[in-house]
């Protein structure tokens, strides 16, 4: 299943308007997966979210910095991988906006948007700086219907 | 994302078009309140009804823009949740702050 969706790598400048971009390729790319709009739409927002904090948070929106995005099949899981060039955090400081200090306050929610659409969230961070998020989401009894698409093409 | 504004009975109806989302429409809407609040508007009605995205930095905004609006002893209340933003409001607990309706004639009512 997973060799019939081609891997994504896609490398952008820190600036907001390429959120768009990213999230439309991602999605293109998972279409064969023909995954319900309910998880497409969660894998897209975790997606928005990751990639705007690696550009605002991470790369501190220097436009001579990259972010790097990967987006795969790797067994039963999208897996999807956001690399900035900034100077790392720590996730535990990052609180729950959910708490009434919290609540009415502007940001702070990015993070937890990315573990409510999302299955699974790790952080890594080079010896040199930048953060790598990785986003996984199981996709229940996958199915790859390019073959069929396939045939209905020919 | 374009934001359109009435008036209905004193309330200020504000009707963003599109996504509220990091660099766009969080600022697009910023704007529109303040404008709504530089005009003299204190009863502020946002209607999400055509609203597609909002992301972490749309729900920021929103929030920004009720503690301005309370900060300046005016109300701000929503109307016409889509699902995917009701969800969010949801998970967010947001819902426990709002006014949310459904109704734009109880919505308006409801600043009386």
């Amino acid at each position: 299943m997973s060799a019939r969706v081609p891997r994504v790598r896609l490398a952008i400048g820190s600036q907001f308007e390429n959120i768009e971009l990213v999230q439309i390729v991602i999605e293109e790319s998972l279409r064969k997966l023909c995954l319900d709009e309910g998880t497409a739409h969660s894998i897209g927002m975790a997606v928005r979210e990751a990639v705007a904090n690696a550009i605002q948070h991470g790369n501190r929106q220097d436009p001579g910095k990259r972010v790097e995005v990967d987006c795969g099949v790797e067994g039963d899981e999208v897996v999807i991988r956001v690399e900035d060039q900034g100077s790392g955090f720590d996730p535990a400081r990052i609180g729950d906006p959910r708490l009434p200090g919290n609540l009415l306050k502007p940001n702070g929610r990015g993070i937890f948007f990315m573990h409510q659409f999302m299955d699974e969230i790790d952080y890594s961070f080079g010896t040199d700086g930048g953060t790598v998020v990785t986003l996984k989401k199981r996709i229940t009894a996958p199915e790859d219907v390019s073959e069929e698409r396939d045939k209905e093409e020919r | 994302m374009k934001i359109s504004a009435r008036h209905v009975k004193g309330v200020t109806i504000l009707e963003p078009k599109g996504k509220i989302t990091i660099g766009a429409g969080d600022i697009a809407l910023r704007d529109a309140v303040h404008e709504a609040l530089a005009a003299g508007s204190k009863n502020i009605l946002l209607n999400l009804g055509d609203v597609t995205t909002v992301d972490s930095s749309g729900v920021g905004e929103i929030v920004s823009a009720f503690t301005t609006v309370t900060n300046r002893q005016g109300k701000l209340k929503l109307l016409h949740l889509p699902p995917k933003v009701n969800d969010i409001m949801q998970i967010t607990q947001l819902v426990t702050v709002f006014d949310i309706f459904d109704d734009e004639e109880e919505a308006v009512k409801s600043f009386e």
